[in-house]
């Protein structure tokens, strides 16, 4: 393995997305394990010390690598909560999360020490309409709940809406929680804790970075999706002059709380589970062939003349032409307690709670997400075992600089 | 003690523009900077609150701090905690040259001992330090809710802890 590419592996999300920066110095080299034939471990606890910049253009948490972690925080909005005090609110959150992420503590924070291994922590903040409405700004057209999807949904107020949502991710679960405690801590004069919601990938270490991951029907989940610094990433994602002054620069985010039936997919063999999303479990490639990240032949035809990819499989309904027009999806698996008295899908005391935390950025809801969701609603076989309990809608201010906070421009 | 190195104190001059606190060019040349400026939130019917922050010393000569005042308070005092009770400080802040002193709770604070109105979460509240050479220093710091450090609001009856 070669300096470079050992240093990518150990960089993480780092060295793979663009935007992000790590700000292990040259003198660190001499402490990263040894070249070796085959990916080796972070034995050095290097990636602990990685920051991804706070400031910039862009929320970090969006152009960001996913981390091993992430935690989604909704709260809503005190009635006292005016616009002066949602700018000093917002304010405060910045400033926690601008401290935070690079490894330096809050101001009074009592537990500075859980600080200094931040690895990779970022933080994303989200306004729903109300904190808009609050600001006294216009919100864009597409910025509420979606349209209902009766065919799938089956929403529950607890993993749903929140006037403000806070995404955190990074390697690290005990830096999430140490920022998590903070933000809420900081909040309680503000606004309330709707909900909390946990995902992860796999552990940091576990795959070279940039793997995609998989979710827990063991499917390569999120082959196509764009990456930060794609052409296709920037013109899918980031708002320009459609949308209102205060936004141009960040996007919107769509968070779906996906129970998957784990039962249920018990009961499919490989070729079914294959057939319904249109890709190979083993390494994700396209049933019509290629590796993981070649086009998706959805033409393609068996010797008795039937496409090779079912019409109703996953990947045809959800394929875009033009990834710029689609969706680019930040997935975390979530594996709770059983709650007490659920079954299954058999009518059996439930063993399992388990699905996946959809997240996606975009432009605009509507012209992207909402199609794409209406197609899958209509016809998806992966309906079968995969049931949306939980659904918001966010939009996601611009970055700031040093200074400044998140959200500022609501208030220009 | 609460004398630290200067080491820290070049992560710190970032985190005072970090969050939003005084920079103007009289500051900025001071003898004396202010850093993670923050105050605890209260009501008037608490009386009383505190101010916290790292003050060094930039210069090789020592430096103290004889006074501090405040536009939004009419009382300001300079306290140290001894043996669980708070009291004013004799002589001031001392910082020996090149050096930090920290104000935390359960230390060294400037106590402000009438509210006239509520400080509330996210307030920037406007504070002047008076060192002994008749130097002013201004720094602006953000109200944060904070539930430890009470015992400093208690008199004598209360029971320091672990605090410092």
């Amino acid at each position: 393995m070669t300096g470079l590419s050992r240093r990518r592996l150990l960089l993480g999300g780092a060295a793979a997305g663009a935007g992000a920066a790590a700000t292990l110095g040259a003198a660190r080299a001499g402490i990263l394990p040894v070249a070796s034939a085959e990916p080796s471990a972070d034995a050095a606890g290097v990636n602990g010390e990685r920051t991804v910049p706070f400031h910039g253009p862009h929320q970090a948490g969006v152009t960001s690598a996913p981390g091993a972690h992430a935690v989604y925080l909704a709260l809503d909005l005190l009635p006292a909560t005016d616009r002066d005090r949602l700018a000093a609110w917002l304010r405060l959150l910045t400033d926690d999360a601008a401290r935070l992420t690079q490894g330096r503590g809050a101001l009074a924070d009592l537990e500075p020490e859980l600080a200094v291994r931040p690895a990779g922590l970022t933080a994303t903040f989200g306004l729903g309409p109300e904190a808009v409405r609050r600001a006294g700004a216009k919100a864009p057209a597409w910025l509420g709940p979606l349209p209902a999807f009766p065919e799938i949904d089956a929403l529950e107020d607890r993993w749903s809406g929140g006037d403000a949502v806070v995404l955190l991710h990074g390697d690290d679960p005990t830096s999430i929680a140490h920022l998590a405690r903070m933000i809420v801590r900081d909040s309680r004069s503000f606004a309330t804790l709707r909900w909390r919601q946990a995902g992860f990938r796999r552990a940091y270490g576990s795959d070279p970075s940039g793997t995609t991951m998989r979710n827990l029907f063991g499917q390569v989940d999120g082959s196509t999706t764009p990456k930060p610094g794609d052409a296709a990433f920037d013109a899918a994602v980031w708002a320009g002059s459609e949308a209102p002054a205060w936004l141009r620069g960040g996007t919107s985010l769509v968070l779906r709380r996906i129970a998957m039936d784990l039962e249920g997919w018990d009961e499919v063999g490989v070729d079914g589970r294959e057939a319904s999303v249109g890709r190979r479990l083993s390494d994700g490639a396209p049933l019509t062939g290629g590796a993981e990240t070649d086009p998706i032949d959805l033409e393609a035809r068996d010797a008795s003349g039937f496409t090779v990819i079912n019409p109703a499989a996953h990947a045809a309904r959800a394929h875009v032409a033009d990834p710029a027009r689609g969706i680019v999806r930040m997935g975390f698996s979530y594996d709770d307690p059983v709650e007490p008295g659920a079954t299954d899908s058999q009518g059996r005391p439930a063993v399992s709670n388990v699905g996946l935390l959809f997240g996606s950025w975009q432009r605009d809801v509507d012209a992207q997400f909402v199609p794409m969701q209406r197609r899958l609603a209509r016809a998806d076989l992966l309906n079968t075992w995969t049931t949306p309990i939980g659904s918001g809608v966010w939009a996601i201010p611009p970055g700031c600089e040093e200074g400044g906070f998140v959200g500022e421009g609501l208030f220009a | 003690m609460h004398v630290r190195p200067l080491a820290l104190a070049a992560s710190a001059a970032a985190a005072l523009l970090l969050a939003g606190c005084a920079t103007d060019a009289a500051s900025e040349d001071a003898a004396l900077t202010v850093t993670d400026p923050w105050v605890k939130t209260a009501v008037p019917e608490d009386m009383m609150s505190a101010a916290f922050g790292t003050l060094t010393n930039t210069t090789d000569e020592d430096i103290t701090v004889v006074a501090a005042t405040s536009d939004a308070f009419p009382t300001l005092e300079l306290h140290e905690v001894v043996d669980g009770s708070m009291q004013a400080i004799d002589g001031g802040f001392a910082i020996p040259a090149g050096e930090s002193l920290t104000l935390e709770p359960g230390g060294l604070h400037l106590m402000i001992m009438e509210l006239p109105e509520a400080i509330e979460a996210g307030d920037e509240v406007d504070f002047t330090l008076e060192l002994s050479s008749g130097e002013t220093v201004d720094f602006t710091a953000t109200a944060k809710d904070f539930d430890g450090g009470n015992e400093e609001y208690h008199g004598s009856d209360m029971d320091m802890g672990s605090s410092e």
